[in-house]
């Protein structure tokens, strides 16, 4: 492997001492209490912030039918990212506020500091429907920072394979992005999948950097069409022809579930699996609720399979002491939040399918396999 | 008052039940934007009689400024406590999903820490509302508010201590939650109370640090007269929310239960117990906004978790349901209602009416259980 060190970000110049930026800060804390600074700052300029993460809208690019491009201007909090990994953005909708995570797509290196998400519109996708109906300059978002271990190890590799599929792309085109802001030398496959070329986010700039890179070949494979590199879905053959040496190199994957399998299977087969790093990125999966209790639920460490009950019953039933009141759902002294699975409030019947959602333990029943952060 | 006695069948009580659960879902399934651009409005108006507020006061020396700053701070915080706080800690505004207005997060401007507030309110006084010896508030531990409360020598002092409750109300809304009462008669051990202090003792320093040593000194030689209108703006945020909330479960023709009488409670004898136990006080726009709404205090305890502008809504199909059923609703002007409280305050200082209960003529018979209605 060669050593190939990322260069400094050289984004935000000025940052004062945490000692100094605390002083005043505090004192303005103390006569802003209960409320936080921020809570006043917001109602003038929601991106003058002390303490909190927001982010504003500055373009809105629609660069394929259904997807969506926006640039986005963190506030000063912003400790910035590693190619690879995602960000939580929070819009609100109808007056609910609804968080999904995307990956940028720029280079972690962006010297305005600015970031670039794209979103791919789903039929039953809220949050994407409306980005991509009512994203324009100047909408305020909230932005949590940048998590996730998808991304380059600090020593870069000899060479690199990245693997997308469909709205899979974002993540590895930022690592693309990345490689080449540094002056990465190794050779880089390209390798991704869509229906067609119509399909390809941000095609015209996947382009650009493999014309103007000669160290990255750009591999668009079409499922649906026969004018691509490569056609018809993944299998061994492509990975012969197109990255042979892929076997004594890291491969980076997102995509889709089918295509996430199938190339995890033949790593596995292959015994390479350390070798493949993959970022699981898809929406929730669509749930039916027929009223029969199904799947396991789990209180932290404790796991135990669905009898039906309330979430509060069932976790008292499995030994364990959430705090409760009215066992009714009138005081909310049992909200938890349920990290993920959908659950039925038997009061209204309303389903909370959304990932780290507060429920009240009293009056939801889980619907599948459920987890709740207990 | 009527002591006539109303008789309902399980099945009409399931009815209601049904039908207050069906005002409740139709609410719910509308909540959107308008519900939280509502909120904030409001908040909006909050902040600015805050900044306002303390700004004015800079220029103290000028009375009329003076008066200005102090009412606006005094806005300010019933504004905070009442339509805001009180709310927002009911979980009113969790479907919103928004961190700052999140029920177990909120705290609000008063001593009252509010991880307290929601235990000895939300939980205690709204699931158990009107129960004698169940729901604290009903006298708050130190007033004698009902008949049945055993009189004793020191009850000679109602009308005081109810004086001293509502001058510095916000403290002994925060000493509310430690049930010193409980802990008097030996109910609850000193030593449960600990963590509780702790709490109480570090919100009660902020909320001192803020209003009577920062922003006074900030105003350098009007230091005093800064403090006196922060005190006064606390002192009319108490004397206005203890008449609200007064009004809300002590005005004449307001019911009690005994904890047998509601043992097995139904849904529907719940929302009975509710509409029952509560009374609205009639007003304006504004008026209901400064009361948090809280003058549909009957909407309020049927569904304490919709948004409280949603109460005004609703209250003309919660009547008309009373009137189907033949169930009073307690509705009256902020005089009448909080004259008849001060009464009832005066009254019960002297040793009467605490006949046993069973000698009263029952107002309400709910099947073979008997509601009744105070005289």
């Amino acid at each position: 492997m060669t050593a190939l060190l990322p260069k400094r970000s050289n984004r935000s110049p000025r940052r004062l001492s945490p000692l100094r930026r605390l002083e005043p800060l505090r004192l303005f804390e103390a006569l802003a209490t209960p409320h936080g600074v921020d809570r006043y700052l917001e109602l003038v300029n929601p991106m003058l912030t002390v303490r909190e993460l927001r982010a504003e809208v500055t373009a809105v690019h629609r660069s394929t039918l259904d997807s969506v491009t926006l640039t986005l201007r963190p506030t000063r909090q912003w400790r910035g990212f590693k190619a690879g990994q995602f960000v939580n953005v929070t819009v609100e909708i109808d007056g609910v506020r609804r968080t999904r995570c995307y990956s940028p797509t720029c280079s972690q290196y962006r010297k305005d500091g600015l970031i670039e998400i794209t979103i791919k519109r789903h039929p039953e996708g809220l949050v994407s429907q409306y980005l991509h109906a009512n994203a324009a300059p100047g909408l305020v978002v909230q932005l949590s920072q940048a998590d996730g271990v998808f991304h380059l190890p600090a020593l870069r590799p000899e060479r690199l394979l990245l693997v997308s599929g469909g709205s899979g792309i974002t993540p590895v085109l930022s690592m693309l992005r990345t490689l080449c802001d540094e002056g990465y030398s190794g050779e880089v496959v390209f390798l991704h999948y869509s229906n067609g070329e119509h399909d390809v986010a941000l095609l015209r700039e996947l382009r650009e950097l493999a014309a103007q890179h000669g160290n990255v070949r750009l591999v668009l494979a079409y499922t649906d069409a026969t004018d691509g590199d490569l056609t018809g879905f993944f299998g061994p053959h492509h990975l012969a022809e197109v990255a042979p040496w892929f076997a004594e190199s890291h491969t980076y994957l997102c995509g889709p579930p089918a295509l996430m399998s199938s190339v995890k299977a033949h790593y596995a087969e292959a015994g390479l699996t350390d070798l493949l790093h993959i970022e699981e990125f898809q929406p929730a999966p669509i749930v039916v609720d027929d009223g029969e209790p199904t799947g396991t639920i789990a209180f932290g460490d404790t796991t135990a399979e669905n009898s039906g009950e309330t979430l509060l019953e069932q976790a008292e039933a499995a030994g364990l002491t959430p705090e409760y009141g009215c066992r009714m759902g009138i005081c909310f002294s049992c909200t938890q939040v349920k990290t993920s699975g959908c659950t039925r409030n038997i009061r209204t019947g309303e389903l909370h399918s959304d990932p780290d959602e507060e429920i009240q333990l009293c009056i939801n029943v889980p619907v599948g396999d459920v987890s709740i952060d207990l | 008052m009527t002591n006539a006695s109303i008789t309902l069948t399980k099945d009409q009580i399931d009815e209601l039940g049904r039908e207050l659960d069906a005002i409740k879902l139709r609410v719910i399934n509308d909540l959107g934007k308008e519900d939280r651009d509502y909120i904030y409005n409001v908040i909006k108006a909050q902040r600015a009689l805050e900044v306002g507020g303390r700004a004015s006061l800079y220029l103290g020396f000028l009375p009329p400024f003076w008066l200005a700053g102090t009412a606006a701070l005094s806005l300010s915080k019933i504004l905070d406590n009442m339509e805001i706080g009180h709310n927002v800690m009911h979980g009113q505004y969790d479907w919103m999903r928004d961190p700052a207005l999140n029920s177990k997060r909120f705290e609000w401007d008063t001593a009252c820490p509010a991880d307290q507030w929601r235990h000895s309110h939300n939980y205690m006084h709204h699931t158990f509302t009107n129960i004698l010896d169940k729901d604290r508030d009903i006298g708050y531990g130190i007033l004698r508010m009902d008949e049945t409360q055993r009189w004793n020598p020191y009850y000679l002092g109602n009308p005081a201590w109810a004086f001293l409750l509502m001058t510095f109300f916000q403290y002994g809304v925060a000493l509310h939650d430690l049930e010193t009462e409980n802990v008097i008669t030996g109910k609850r051990k000193l030593s449960e109370n600990k963590a509780l202090w702790d709490g109480i003792w570090r919100k009660i320093g902020r909320q001192t640090l803020k209003d009577y040593v920062l922003f006074p000194a900030l105003t350098g030689p009007l230091f005093v007269s800064t403090l006196t209108a922060n005190a006064t703006a606390n002192l009319a945020r108490n004397l206005w929310a203890f008449s609200i909330i007064f009004c809300g479960h002590f005005p004449t023709g307001v019911a009690t239960f005994t904890q047998e009488e509601t043992e097995n409670e139904s849904r529907g004898e719940w929302y009975i117990r509710q509409m029952m136990g509560s009374a609205n006080i009639t007003g304006g726009k504004l008026f209901h906004i400064l009361s948090g709404n809280l003058s549909h205090q009957i909407e309020h305890h049927l569904f304490p978790d919709i948004p409280a502008r949603r109460y005004p809504q609703i209250a003309p199909e919660v009547k008309a349901l009373c009137e189907k059923y033949g169930l009073p609703y307690n509705s009256g002007r902020f005089s009448k209602q909080i004259g008849s409280t001060w009464a009832k305050i005066f009254r019960l200082a002297l040793p009467i009416g605490s006949q046993d209960r069973s000698t009263k003529p029952p107002a309400v018979t709910v099947v073979d259980k008997k509601l009744r209605v105070a005289a």
